[in-house]
């Protein structure tokens, strides 16, 4: 792995690139991880994949968790690893213990033989020995350590507790690790400023390649983000890339950046996806687009909007005119709704397909405004455009 | 009529031919697969087209509900609507009705059932039929026909042959697209041969521009079925298509195109896809089985679709029936194994090797040679010599025929 930082912005904020795998070019960080279950996207087929931005959309992030369903470590070591079960050589596998969606930490089961995880086959204890025996058969591009992530309402002492696992689990996990994967040390420590911040630094004096932050998404309110996000980056080494789990709306992930977090995951797109909502919020410049807007369609706001609306019963127009995807090159809002209403697959295939390639899109602005320069202003724009956007539905609605 | 059929190889009564639609040039014969709502469930259109899929069904009842064809029609046609450039099939409604509803009462007016929506009595009339079907806009729409389960005997299905003999006029009648849409009548009259001739005779002489078969695949034997087929086949006109509805199992396909039928239309590979079922050469293979679980090759060695050249059966029978994914890929695998069918049958006969063909198909699905005897029975009227694949007869064939 290869990993280089190339602008900062703020002190904080900064873009890089990031070199793995077959990957068939450099990939520019800050950067999506694509959701997957079992390692393919969740509804986007395999053969869709090279239609989406590239090399943007190489990276996905895969759960080794989800293979202790019906497949043995040995039959995937037998195939010859993740890339080559998947048909995705040209991708970089990137293997976290937690998904965000239907594999969740349990803390009150974790206890310190291993990590436990609410899954859809029944809560599951994993101990470090069988996750390293789950990645070595995997064989991803990198790798998280096994963590114990808590939410932020446990005590103190829990909280310290999960620090302490959690770095011991670090050493157990890279004393049993495969060659070849970078290892992405995990950092805890729930909303204790202090933990955060011995984690961090527990994490950075061992030999990783770089950093996976969890314990985020996890109950902390918006506002005390920022100070935890700080002690844990401002403690780790400039040179390695920082992948954070459980950050997903467009507002998180400003935040994350701002922070110096280059690697996200995608959780906010599946959520969208089964909600029947479609990303619509200007990528270039980000100015009001108004007619993307409807006032009566039910819980849109000004980023996306809720293709169960009636209003796109007979809306023969794209999501979005300008937008390159499959989805908007041939399919109409009509269409979509009417597959929503129908309750057909294609509706999430089309929209998970239309949100992937937004979000990409939203990245790519984020890192052009690192690059020039113009991060902060660009952050400041999105989130009062989004607010004063939001004021004058309100206002429209009263 | 809005459509040409040129035969371009025979091999007895089996034909090769393209079937020009108004949106497609097609090649028989040929699986149609069912998009009961504007879509076929998990694939995207251009799948589709890559997967070689000529015409795919919309059904008339489903679309007429939601959307609606009156959206359909304001949007288009269901072709712009689902963005599908080939050719569409659309049916009568009737049959959906019937089969759905348990309520769905036919009298010489129509079809009489109770509104799903709101649960009030609706009628649905041959004339509304077709007025549906021409704003759906579909290469080929359906008449509406009485439909009754070939089960039932006796003098209903008398009634019900007569009755869409005197409703194909009514359809006729109503059709307002004749030049950009295809009528196609659909024979009835049960099991019994001297209904079905009435049907047939009755039906050609309104010289519609292709022709059904209809009122199989309903629980009937395979015996009656292949015979019904066989007779059909054989009093309808040699110049124009032939659709045996409601079939899709592969081997029924083989034996009705060896008899002479086009076309084909079936629920079955995706249905039984979403099941965890793959079609095979060897028949089919049930990858939610334990077995699978270590199994590293693909579902189909011989198959060259998306699926068979990137995934192990191990891999599908972790996603199979408990992600979206599995079904969608089965899908794709099944259909495109249907297509290669249609496009083997296709080929073989023009190439004047069909009898081998055949006996290929039956040699992988029977290795024992136990090829059944209603197979055999239609292969010899089909004149097709078959006796290669049936030489190893099995121990349980021989107690059968004892
Ligand atoms: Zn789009
Ligand atoms: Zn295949």
């Amino acid at each position: 792995m290869k990993f280089a930082v190339k602008a900062w912005n703020n002190g904080r904020a900064r873009s890089g690139v990031l070199q793995l795998g077959r990957c068939p070019s450099p990939i520019e960080t800050p950067s999506l991880l694509l959701s997957t279950r079992k390692g393919l996207p969740f509804f986007i087929p395999p053969d869709f994949l090279p239609s989406l931005p590239s090399p943007d959309s190489h990276l996905l992030q895969v759960c080794p968790l989800h293979f202790l369903e019906g497949l043995s470590p040995k039959t995937i070591s037998n195939i010859g690893g993740l890339h080559q079960m998947l048909g995705l050589h040209d991708y970089v596998l990137a293997a976290v213990g937690r998904d965000s969606i239907q594999c969740l930490p349990e803390c009150n089961s974790t206890n310190k033989i291993g990590a436990s995880f609410e899954t859809p086959c029944g809560r599951l204890l994993i101990k470090p020995v069988e996750y390293m025996e789950l990645i070595s058969s995997l064989r991803p591009n990198l790798w998280a350590t096994l963590a114990d992530e808590v939410p932020t309402w446990v005590s103190e002492k829990r909280n310290k507790t999960s620090v302490d696992r959690t770095i011991r689990w670090l050493d157990e996990c890279i004393a049993l690790s495969p060659a070849g994967g970078a290892v992405f040390g995990a950092i805890v420590g729930g909303s204790s400023i202090e933990e955060r911040q011995r984690c961090a630094q527990e994490v950075a004096g061992r030999n990783v390649s770089g950093y996976w932050i969890g314990g985020f998404g996890l109950g902390e309110s918006m506002d005390e983000r920022p100070a935890l996000l700080n002690a844990v980056t401002d403690t780790l080494a400039e040179e390695k890339p920082r992948l954070i789990c459980g950050l997903g709306l467009p507002e998180e992930v400003l935040q994350g950046v701002a922070a110096g977090i280059d690697l996200f995951d995608s959780v906010y797109i599946y959520h969208l996806t089964l909600g029947g909502f479609a990303l619509t919020f200007p990528l270039d410049g980000l100015d009001v687009n108004e007619s993307d807007f409807q006032q009566s369609d039910f819980g849109s706001d000004p980023t996306k909007i809720n293709l169960r609306a009636t209003v796109y019963r007979k809306d023969p127009s794209p999501i979005i005119k300008s937008c390159s995807c499959y989805t908007c090159q041939n399919h109409t809002k009509a269409y979509i709704n009417h597959l929503l209403n129908v309750h057909e697959m294609l509706a999430q295939i089309l929209l998970e397909i239309h949100n992937t390639h937004h979000y990409l899109g939203f990245f790519r602005a984020i890192r052009a405004a690192v690059k020039s320069g113009n991060f902060e202003q660009f952050r400041q724009q999105f989130i009062e455009g989004r607010r004063d956007r939001l004021a004058v539905a309100a206002a429209a609605q009263a | 009529m809005a459509l040409r059929f040129e035969i371009l190889g025979r091999f007895n009564r089996a034909r090769a031919a393209q079937l020009t639609l108004p949106h497609f040039g097609c090649q028989t014969p040929l699986f149609m697969p069912v998009g009961t709502q504007g879509t076929i469930k998990g694939l995207a259109t251009n799948q589709l087209e890559e997967i070689g899929c000529q015409i795919i069904l919309g059904n008339t009842y489903h679309l007429a509900l939601r959307p609606t064809s009156e959206l359909i029609d304001e949007l288009g046609g269901l072709h712009k609507f689902m963005n599908w450039p080939r050719a569409l099939l659309t049916d009568s409604g009737g049959f959906q009705m019937v089969s759905l509803l348990h309520l769905a009462d036919i009298t010489e007016k129509g079809v009489t059932f109770q509104s799903p929506v709101d649960g009030k009595p609706m009628l649905l009339t041959p004339e509304e039929s077709i007025q549906i079907q021409n704003r759906i806009g579909a290469d080929i729409i359906m008449a509406l026909d009485d439909v009754v389960k070939t089960t039932i005997t006796g003098p209903r299905i008398e009634e019900a042959m007569y009755r869409t003999l005197r409703w194909i006029d009514r359809c006729i009648a109503a059709h307002k697209r004749p030049h950009e849409q295809n009528l196609f009548g659909i024979v009835q009259g049960g099991l019994d041969p001297v209904l079905r001739d009435i049907c047939v005779r009755g039906l050609v002489e309104r010289n519609l521009p292709g022709y059904a078969i209809g009122g199989l695949a309903g629980g009937e034997s395979k015996d009656s079925f292949w015979r019904v087929v066989a007779q059909c086949t054989a009093a309808l006109p040699e110049d124009k298509p032939r659709y045996v509805m409601g079939v899709g199992y592969p081997l029924d396909i083989v034996v009705c195109s060896a008899l002479g039928a086009d076309m084909y239309d079936c629920v079955y590979p995706t249905r039984t896809a979403r099941f965890g079922t793959a079609l095979v050469p060897e028949g089919v293979l049930k990858l939610k089985h334990k077995a699978m679980a270590d199994d590293t090759r693909p579902i189909d060695p011989t198959c060259a679709c998306m699926v068979c050249k990137n995934y192990t059966r191990a891999y599908i029978h972790c996603l199979v029936t408990k992600d979206a994914m599995g079904s969608q890929l089965l899908s794709y695998h099944n259909l495109y194994y249907m297509m290669k069918l249609s496009r083997d049958l296709h080929t073989s006969i023009i190439q004047e090797r069909f009898p081998e063909f055949v006996c290929e198909f039956l040699q992988k699905m029977f290795p024992e040679g136990n090829v059944p005897e209603w197979v055999c029975n239609a292969m010899e009227v089909a004149g097709i010599d078959i006796s290669c694949c049936c030489g190893k007869t099995s121990g349980i064939d021989l107690l059968l025929l004892q």
